[in-house]
C-alpha cells in the first residue's frame, strides 16, 4: 500500500471526529501554557539559583500560603472550564443511538463481519455513502475488539455480550483505515479496517452488487470452475460463506464479494493474484495464529481456487 | 517509652521482642540469607529488582528492534506477545513496587529514628515472596509458554478457550505470592511508621519519605487484596470451569475490568507516591532549603489516595460504559491532578530562592519535575473522554504512562539511587560517570517516548507485533527503538557506575551532603542497630537544629513555643498491625460480596439453576452461625480474665472458643458435603460459584483464626502471657471477631435474603 492517507486523529473527516479534535486542540493548547509554565519557572531555577552565585545558607522559607490556595483554585477553575469543555464534545462526538442500526460490525479473531440492513454482507472493507449519519452497531463473538477509524469518530470496544454503537459519518469522498484498537490475541495486529466512502449513486450501486449473490464462473473459464468445485471439495464452504451459501454464523469471512475488496487477511495483504496464491498455498505463514488452516493444497489447486475467488466481483 | 532529655537514649522500642540483642549474628554464608535486618532486607530487595529490571529491560529492547521496521517478522506474534505481557508484569510487580519497597524497608526506620522495622521477621518473609513470585512468573516460560494476554489480563481472553496454555495461570499465581507480600510489607511500614517514632518525632515532623511511604502502604493495603480477589475469580474460571467473567456462561466480562482497575488506578499512585517522597528529600537538600508547603505536600498525598479509588473507569471510556459514567470519571479524573499540581509547583517553591547544587541526585529529580509534568499533562487529555476515545489504546497511552513510570518514578529513583548511595554502602557514586548516566538516560528516555505521542496521534495501536509501511510510522517506530538503545547504553553506565563505586568510590562519612534528616545522623553504613545515639527532635529538620542550636534568627518550625505538645499515644504495634490487616481482608471480601450480590441479588443474571433459595439450608446454618457469633462473646470472656490475671479462666474461655469456631467448620463442612451430594458444585452456575468462593474463603479465615487461637492457648498455657503479653491475644481476638463481622454481612446477604 503506497500512497496511503495520514490517518491522523487530527485530519477529522466527520462532525464527531471534529468535535474530538477540536477539542484535542483545545486541551493541548492549555497544557502547552502550563507546560511552559513549569518548565520555565524551572529553568529560572537552573538558571538563577545555581549555588556558585548565591549564598551558602539561603533564606530558608517555610511555605507561602497564598501561593498554595492560588495554586490550588487557578488548576480547579482550568478544571471546571476543561470539564465543560469535555460535557460538551461527548454530546458532539457520540450522539445516543435512537433506531436500529444501518450496519452491523462484528469483531473476530481476527477480522471484522460487517452486515448491512439491507442485507449485503461483507468482511473488513466497509462501503458508506458520503455525507450520510450512520449508526453502526459493534458487537464481538469472542473477545473483546475495538473498532477504530481515527479521522472518522471515536473507537468503540467490541465487548462480547455488550454492544454498543456509535455514530459513523464521512463528509467527503476517500478510503479511511482504522485498525482494532484492544488486544485481541496473536494477530491483533492484522485486524485492520478499510472504510471506503463513496457518493450515494457509487454506494447504491456497490451495495446493490454486495446483495446479489454470486455468479457462477463462465464454463469457458475452465480454471475458475474447477477452482468453485474445489472450494466445495476442499472444504472452504463449511467456513467461507458464498452468495448466500455456507454457514449459518459467521466463522470466517464471506467471500461473495473478494475479488473487489483493497486488501486480504484484515490488512496483512494486498489484494491482487498473486498475493491471493500466497495466502492459498501458506495462511500461516502470512498470518501465523489466524484460524485458517493449512489445506496443503497442491499449486493446481492454489491457482484453480485463486481463479475462481477472481471471479468474486 | 522513655522521652529523656539527654541526647543518649536508645532508639524506639525498648520493648521489642525480637532477636536484636546479639551482634555478633549476621556474619557467615546464610547471612544474608537468614537476615531479618531492615538493612540487609532493603538492599535484597533493590539488588533483586535491578536484576529482574535487566531482563524486563532486554524484554523492551527486543520489543523495540522488532518494531525498527513495519512488517517486520523479526518475532513471531505469539513471542511478541509473551514479551509485552512479561514486559509490563515484570517492570510493575518486580521492579518498581519491590525497588520503592526496598527503599522504604532501609530507610523508614533510619528516618524515623528506630532500630528496626516493626516485625523483622514478617520482614524476611516479605521479601523472600518476592523472588519466589519472580520465579513463578517466570517457570510459565518453560511449562507452555509465558502469559501472553497482556498485564492487564482481560477477559475473555485471558480465559481457557483463548488462552489455553499454563501462562495466565503462573502469572496469577504469581500475583498471589506478590500480593500477599506487599500486603505484608505495607502492614510492617504502617506499624513501624505509627508505632516506632523516636520520642518528639511526631507525624507533622517525619520526613516527607515517610509520609509518603505511609500513604502509599495504606493504598496497598486496600488495593492489593483487590487485585487477589479477582485473579482468584479468573483461577477459579480457568481452572474450576466457571463463568464468572465469561458472558457465554451468564458472566459478565467488563466486571474483570472494574475488578482490575479498581486496584489498577491505586497500584499508579503506590508506584508514584514513595517517588515523589524521594523528589521531597532530594530537592530540598541540593537546594539547602527546608520543602516549600509540607503541610501541603503531606495533605495533597491524603487527598490523591482518597480519590485514586474514584477514578477507575477512566480506563474503561472505550467499553462504552454511558454518558453518565463517562463523565463522572472524567471529572474525578480531571480533580485528581490538582493535588499532583500543588505538589510540582512546592517543589519548585523548594528550588526558588535556593542554592542549588546540581548533583547527579538534583539533575534526575530536576529532570523528573519536567517529564513528571509532561506525562500529567497528557494524563489530563485522557480525562476528557472524547479524547481519550481517539488516542486509548495507542502509542499515545504509552508514551502517557513511560514518560510519569519512568521519566517520573524511575527517574526519582535513579535520584535516590545517587542520593542515597553513600548512605548504604560508605562510599560516594562517581559524579563523573553520574553526569553520563544522566544524560544518555534523558536523551534515550526522551528519544524513545516522545515519539510515541505521535504515533498515537496518527493511528498506531498499542500491543501490535509489526504494522504497515504508513507515512512516518517507520522513521518515528526506528527512531523509538535508537532512543531505548541509548537508554539500555545508560543502564550499562549506572551498573559500572554502582561496581566501580562500591570498590573505589570516594569515603562518604556519615553526612556528605550536610542533609537534615535522621538517617543522616549515624554512620555510613549504620550499625548493625542503626543509631549509637538518636539526636533531639524538636522539629522537621533534626541535624539542622543541633548545627544552628543557638541560632534564633532560623526558626525551626512556625509552631509557637508556647503551645503545650500533646502526649502522643501509645499505640501497640500489635493492634496496629492487626488492624491493618482486617483492612486488607475487608478489601479482599469485598470484592468476592460484590461478586455475588451482582450475579444473585441484582437482578442481572438470570435465574437458571440452583439459587440460595432452592438449595441452602438457612434454620441449619443459623445454628451454626449462633456458634461461631457466640465464640465471639466467649473470646471477648477470655480477654476480660486474661487482663486480670485469670489465666486458668482465660484458657478456659478460651477453649470453648475454639470448640465453638470447630463447630461452625463442621457445620460448613456438612453443608458444602449436602450440596455435592446433591450435584451442586463450584462450576454449576453463577450462584453456585459465588456462592462457594465467598463462603469458602470465609472458612479459610475461620481455620486460620482457629490455628492463631490454638497458638495463643499453647503459649497462655505454658506460661507466656505472665508478662504483659495481653496484647497477642486482643491483636487475635480483633482477627476473630472482623472474622464474625464477615460472617454476619455473607449469612444476611446469602442465607437471610434467601429465606426471605
Amino acid at each position: 500500500m503506497s500512497a496511503a492517507p495520514l490517518g491522523s486523529t487530527f485530519d477529522p473527516h466527520s462532525p464527531e471526529a471534529l468535535a474530538i479534535s477540536t477539542l484535542f486542540g483545545q486541551t493541548l493548547a492549555v497544557c502547552a501554557v502550563i507546560g511552559a509554565v513549569v518548565a520555565g519557572l524551572v529553568a529560572t531555577c537552573v538558571v538563577r539559583f545555581r549555588s556558585g552565585k548565591r549564598p551558602e545558607v539561603p533564606v530558608q522559607m517555610q511555605g507561602n500560603r497564598s501561593l498554595e490556595i492560588a495554586w490550588t483554585l487557578v488548576p480547579l477553575a482550568i478544571v471546571v472550564g476543561l470539564f465543560v469543555l469535555t460535557a460538551g464534545a461527548m454530546a458532539a462526538s457520540d450522539p445516543p443511538a435512537t433506531r436500529a442500526p444501518d450496519i452491523v460490525v462484528v469483531g473476530h479473531q481476527w477480522w471484522w463481519e460487517a452486515r448491512y440492513a439491507s442485507g449485503a454482507v461483507t468482511a473488513n472493507e466497509i462501503h458508506v455513502p458520503v455525507g450520510k449519519d450512520l449508526l453502526v452497531r459493534v458487537e464481538s463473538t469472542d473477545v473483546i475488539h475495538d473498532f477504530w477509524v481515527p479521522q472518522l469518530g471515536r473507537k468503540v470496544d467490541a465487548v462480547p455480550g455488550h454492544p454498543y454503537s456509535i455514530s459513523l459519518q464521512a463528509d467527503a469522498p476517500g478510503t479511511y483505515l482504522g485498525a482494532c484498537a484492544e488486544y485481541c490475541g496473536a494477530e491483533h495486529a492484522w485486524m485492520r479496517i478499510v472504510v471506503v466512502a463513496q457518493p450515494q449513486a457509487d454506494f447504491d450501486a456497490w451495495e446493490d452488487r454486495q446483495r446479489r449473490p454470486a455468479a457462477l464462473p463462465s464454463p469457458a473459464n475452465a480454471e475458475a470452475t474447477r477452482g468453485e468445485a474445489e472450494f466445495r471439495a476442499k472444504t472452504c464452504i463449511t467456513c467461507h460463506a458464498i452468495g448466500g451459501e455456507g454457514p449459518p454464523a459467521q466463522v470466517a469471512p464471506d467471500l461473495t464479494h473478494l475479488a473487489e475488496r483493497t486488501t486480504l487477511g484484515a490488512g496483512v495483504l494486498a489484494n491482487d493474484p498473486a498475493k491471493l496464491s500466497r495466502w492459498l498455498h501458506d495462511p500461516q505463514g502470512v498470518k501465523p495464529g489466524s484460524h485458517m488452516p493449512d489445506l496443503h493444497l497442491s499449486d493446481r489447486e492454489v491457482s484453480d481456487l485463486t481463479a475462481y475467488l477472481e471471479t468474486l466481483q | 517509652m522513655s522521652t529523656a532529655a539527654s541526647p543518649l537514649h536508645p532508639a524506639a522500642d525498648p520493648a521489642s521482642d525480637d532477636a536484636h540483642g546479639h551482634d555478633a549474628v549476621e556474619r557467615g554464608p546464610f547471612a544474608w540469607v537468614a537476615t531479618v535486618d531492615h538493612k540487609r532486607i532493603g538492599i535484597l530487595y533493590l539488588c533483586t529488582a535491578f536484576f529482574f529490571f535487566c531482563v524486563g529491560g532486554v524484554e523492551a529492547l527486543l520489543i523495540r528492534l522488532q518494531l525498527a521496521r513495519p512488517n517486520s517478522t523479526l518475532l513471531s506474534p505469539d513471542a511478541y506477545n509473551q514479551l509485552f505481557t512479561m514486559h509490563g508484569t515484570t517492570m510493575i510487580f518486580l521492579v518498581v513496587m519491590p525497588t520503592l519497597v526496598g527503599f522504604g524497608n532501609y530507610f523508614v526506620p533510619l528516618m524515623i529514628g528506630a532500630r528496626d522495622m516493626a516485625f523483622p521477621r514478617l520482614n524476611a518473609m516479605s521479601y523472600w515472596l518476592f523472588p519466589f513470585g519472580g520465579f513463578l512468573l517466570h517457570f510459565s516460560v518453560m511449562a507452555g509458554g509465558a502469559p501472553s494476554g497482556g498485564w492487564f489480563a482481560y477477559t475473555p481472553l485471558t480465559e481457557t478457550p483463548f488462552s489455553s496454555t499454563q501462562g495466565t495461570d503462573y502469572w496469577v499465581l504469581a500475583l498471589l505470592v506478590l500480593g500477599v507480600g506487599t500486603v505484608a510489607t505495607a502492614i510492617n511500614l504502617i506499624a513501624t511508621i505509627l508505632t516506632l517514632r523516636a520520642p518528639g518525632l511526631t507525624m507533622g515532623r517525619v520526613p516527607l519519605f515517610v509520609w509518603m511511604t505511609f500513604v502509599t502502604s495504606i493504598l496497598m493495603v486496600l488495593a492489593l487484596p483487590v487485585l487477589n480477589a479477582a485473579v482468584v475469580l479468573l483461577l477459579v474460571d480457568r481452572q474450576l470451569d466457571a463463568h464468572v467473567f465469561l458472558a457465554s456462561g451468564g458472566g459478565n466480562t467488563l466486571l474483570w475490568q472494574h475488578f482490575f482497575w479498581t486496584f489498577g488506578h491505586p497500584e499508579v499512585y503506590i508506584m508514584a507516591l514513595p517517588a515523589f517522597g524521594m523528589i521531597s528529600e532530594i530537592i530540598p537538600t541540593f537546594s539547602r532549603k527546608p520543602i516549600f508547603g509540607y503541610e501541603f505536600v503531606a495533605a495533597s498525598t491524603v487527598a490523591i489516595a482518597i480519590l485514586s479509588f474514584g477514578v477507575w473507569a477512566h480506563h474503561m471510556f472505550a467499553v462504552g460504559l454511558g454518558h453518565s459514567a463517562d463523565l463522572a470519571f472524567a471529572g474525578s479524573s480531571m480533580l485528581i491532578a490538582i493535588p499532583t499540581g500543588v505538589k510540582i509547583f512546592n517543589w519548585i517553591g523548594t528550588m526558588w530562592g535556593g542554592s542549588i547544587r546540581f548533583t547527579t541526585a538534583m539533575l534526575f529529580a530536576t529532570a523528573f519535575l519536567i517529564q513528571f509534568v509532561v506525562g500529567g499533562l497528557s494524563g489530563i487529555t485522557f480525562a476528557a473522554a472524547p479524547i481519550d476515545w481517539q488516542v486509548t489504546d495507542t502509542y499515545y497511552v504509552v508514551a502517557h504512562f513511560h514518560y510519569v513510570l519512568f521519566g517520573g518514578t524511575a527517574f526519582a529513583i535513579l535520584g535516590g539511587v545517587y542520593y542515597w548511595f553513600p548512605k548504604m554502602s560508605g562510599r560516594l557514586l562517581s559524579e563523573r560517570l553520574g553526569r553520563w548516566n544522566f544524560w544518555l538516560m534523558v536523551v534515550g528516555f526522551n528519544l524513545t517516548f516522545f515519539v510515541q505521542h505521535f504515533l498515537g496521534i496518527l493511528g498506531m495501536p498499542r500491543r501490535v507485533f509489526t504494522y504497515p509501511d504508513l507515512p512516518y510510522w517507520g522513521a518515528l517506530n526506528m527512531a523509538s527503538t535508537v532512543g531505548a538503545f541509548v537508554m539500555g547504553l545508560a543502564a550499562l553506565v549506572l551498573a559500572a557506575n554502582i561496581a566501580i563505586s562500591l570498590r573505589r568510590g570516594k569515603v562518604a562519612g556519615d553526612n556528605p551532603w550536610d542533609a537534615w534528616t535522621l538517617e543522616w545522623a549515624t554512620t555510613s553504613p549504620p550499625p548493625h542497630d542503626n543509631f549509637h545515639e538518636v539526636p533531639p527532635v524538636h522539629g522537621r529538620r533534626p541535624l539542622w537544629d543541633l548545627a544552628h542550636a543557638g541560632d534564633a534568627a532560623q526558626p525551626t518550625e512556625p509552631v509557637a513555643p508556647s503551645r503545650p505538645r500533646r502526649a502522643e499515644p501509645v499505640l501497640d504495634k500489635g493492634v496496629v498491625a492487626v488492624w491493618s490487616f482486617i483492612a486488607s481482608e475487608a478489601a479482599f471480601f469485598l470484592i468476592l460480596v460484590i461478586a455475588y450480590v451482582f450475579f444473585n441479588l441484582s437482578g442481572v443474571a438470570g435465574a437458571a439453576g440452583p439459587s440460595a433459595a432452592s438449595v441452602l439450608d438457612v434454620p441449619k446454618t443459623a445454628v451454626f452461625t449462633g456458634c461461631l457469633f457466640a465464640s465471639s462473646f466467649t473470646l471477648w470472656m477470655s480477654e476480660k480474665n486474661l487482663e486480670r490475671e485469670a489465666h486458668g479462666a482465660a484458657a478456659r474461655w478460651l477453649l470453648v472458643t475454639v470448640a465453638l469456631g470447630a463447630v461452625f467448620l463442621v457445620g460448613q463442612a456438612s453443608e458444602y458435603l449436602g450440596l455435592f451430594h446433591r450435584g451442586v458444585g463450584v462450576a454449576t452456575n453463577l450462584f453456585a460459584t459465588t456462592f462457594f468462593t465467598l463462603t469458602g474463603f470465609h472458612g479459610l479465615h475461620v481455620t486460620m483464626g482457629l490455628v492463631a487461637l490454638l497458638i495463643v492457648l499453647g503459649r497462655l498455657l505454658a506460661g507466656d502471657f505472665r508478662h504483659h503479653r495481653s496484647s497477642v491475644l486482643r491483636a487475635v481476638g480483633l482477627y476473630w471477631h472482623f472474622v464474625d463481622v464477615v460472617w454476619l454481612v455473607v449469612f444476611s446477604l446469602v442465607y437471610l435474603r434467601a429465606a426471605g
